[in-house]
């Protein structure tokens, strides 16, 4: 889809491309830096990107689908992530899934309808000794139980 | 609640030795090359990952090679399930791992080093960079390290955006180089066409953070640990049940059982040892050793109790895999699946024993004719945890009995 109109998104992305050049190993730090502020990349912003590191915007497209932290499609404006690895699926995963489920009446997979919350399964988070474990954002919680995972995530704005 | 800074003082015989930042750069300078090259040659240093590739080895290779550029690339992408000994290297050892790059980029003749970070760990990046600003502020990084008029270095950070197969270490390289991390085939290696096409050493955290100790203590005092094929000590990551998980750094060929002893583990029915990509150990064999020569594991060990059903444990290693395969090559993208249908069916009842001794052999080809290491290894759970609880999972004996006629 070829959107017309000048964004400031442009310049932004044009500031990326300065800070982290136009050459290929670039795209997957400017990608980064626009799925950590806009919580994902809109067709607007591959289409800048592409132009701007002279790519397909296929190209872009292709890479964003690949890793699971990188999303073409909007999403909540907090992302909670809860690692369902054997080691945290031991040590009461389940307990704290049901939990925050229920609370937020969604299931994983999906957001919140006032757009508070994504929630998302997440392998192995490396924090096996300390399960279950769940990241808000980037701020990581262990030994979760399902008081716990609740409070916090009604905390979260 | 949040616990990332563990302020625990540390033991163990080879890593949690005692070092102080910037010795074993210094003493590499003194040495030179060909010394720190035979040290670690000598130590029989392995790579720490899981593949256990010898560390002089890789480093000759490069050293060798005649380029432009080259690289020394950290893998610290560590995403094998039960494994995170890299979090609390990184957290709280930083100068093993950092000046490990600084002696293999001096040793190779590299400029520039780079940590591929995972992005699940993206919390220990701010405190990494601040650290690094320590050591160019000591001249341990930037121009001229230490005085050395021909030793340029410095190392720079890049996230993951959460893909286990960037693991692999040609996944790795394609996802630096701003591509989907989809594996390269080999050859050629990364020693000869690496990051941007050269040569390029990757090192997992661990393999590094040993280097510095063996550059500054030597390799005689390192293979005083270990067994005779797996020299040294290990880390090992240990989760699951039993009382005390955490790191634990062990000279390799400690038996499963007296590891079990240490962390505390009662009533232990089996062990994974590597991971969901590495295989389970029943009871009846827990006097097996940990090394190379035996079981050889990148660190991980998940512990089971009699309590926990192997069929669930093996589910959510095939459920992981399907969703980690980078779906590049057939075995790996389909196999994964029919494997976790099988599993499915299993729950279900609704299975024949051909069906399963077809699913096996599905698997054997998985581990014969996937791309890389991970359509290679996802099988071994699979056949492993099947095989050592036949009866258990399936609810028949594989053994059978003659009939004696009375």
């Amino acid at each position: 889809m070829l959107e017309l109109e000048r964004n400031p998104l442009s310049e932004e992305i044009e500031n990326l491309v300065k800070q982290y050049g136009s050459d290929r190993p670039a795209l997957l730090q400017i990608l980064q830096a626009i799925q950590k502020k806009y919580k994902y990349i809109s067709d607007f912003a591959q289409q800048e990107i592409s132009r701007l590191l002279n790519i397909h915007p296929v190209e872009v497209y292709s890479v964003i689908t690949f890793y699971s932290f990188l999303y073409s499609e909007p999403k909540g404006r907090n992302i909670v992530r809860l690692c369902r690895t054997i080691s945290c699926d031991m040590a009461g995963k389940n307990k704290v899934e049901s939990a925050v489920k229920r609370e937020l009446g969604i299931s994983f997979g999906e957001t919140t309808t006032d757009g508070r919350i994504t929630l998302e399964f997440i392998n192995c988070l490396g924090m096996c000794d300390q399960g279950p474990a769940m990241v808000v954002n980037d701020k990581v919680y262990t030994h979760m139980n399902p008081e716990e995972a609740v409070n916090i995530l009604s905390d979260v704005k | 609640m949040s616990t990332l800074f563990e302020n625990k003082k540390r033991t163990g015989p080879v890593i949690f030795s005692e070092y102080h930042k910037g010795e074993g750069i210094k003493k590499a300078i003194d040495i030179g090359r060909e010394n720190i090259l035979l040290e670690i040659k000598d130590s029989g240093l392995k790579g720490r990952g899981g593949a256990g590739f010898p560390t002089s080895t890789k480093w000759m290779l490069t050293a060798a090679a005649n380029a432009e550029k080259k690289y020394i690339v950290c893998n610290a992408d560590e995403g094998e399930p039960g494994t995170f000994k890299d979090r609390v290297l990184l957290l709280e050892y930083p100068e093993l791992v950092f000046d490990g790059m600084v002696i293999a980029g001096y040793t190779i003749g590299a400029a520039t080093g780079i940590v591929y970070l995972r992005g699940e760990y993206e919390y220990i990046l701010r405190p990494l960079e601040d650290y690094l600003r320590g050591m160019r502020a000591d001249n341990l990084l930037g121009k001229k390290i230490l005085g050395n008029e021909n030793f340029d270095f410095d190392i720079s950070i890049r996230l993951g955006s959460g893909a286990y197969v960037c693991g692999e270490e040609t996944a790795l390289i394609e996802s630096l180089e701003g591509c989907r991390g989809e594996p390269r085939n080999r050859p050629p290696f990364p020693v000869n066409t690496g990051y941007l096409g050269y040569p390029t050493v990757v090192n997992n955290v661990e393999t590094l953070a040993s280097v510095s100790h063996i550059v500054l203590k030597g390799g005689e005092w390192f293979k005083q640990y270990g067994t005779n094929k797996s020299t040294g000590s290990k880390l090992f990551s240990v989760s699951g049940d039993c009382e005390k998980p955490g790191v634990y750094e062990l000279p390799w060929g400690i038996k499963i059982k007296n590891l079990l002893e240490i962390v505390g583990a009662k009533d232990t029915k089996a062990v994974q040892i590597g991971g969901a990509s590495g295989i389970c150990i029943p009871k009846s064999q827990f006097d097996r050793i940990l090394g190379y020569e035996d079981a050889a594991t990148g660190g991980s060990i998940i512990i089971f109790n009699e309590s926990r059903s192997m069929l669930k444990v093996l589910k959510n290693f095939m459920e992981f895999f399907v969703d980690e395969s980078c779906g590049q090559c057939t075995p790996c993208r389909i196999g994964n699946i029919k494997l976790l249908e099988g599993i499915e069916k299993i729950e279900k009842e609704d299975f024949t024993i051909s069906y399963i001794d077809n699913l096996k052999d599905l698997g054997r080809t998985m581990q014969v004719a996937s791309k890389c290491g991970l359509g290679q290894s996802s099988p071994n759970s699979f056949i492993s945890i099947l095989e050592n609880f036949n009866d258990e999972i399936l609810h028949i004996n594989g053994k059978g009995k003659e009939y004696v006629k009375a």
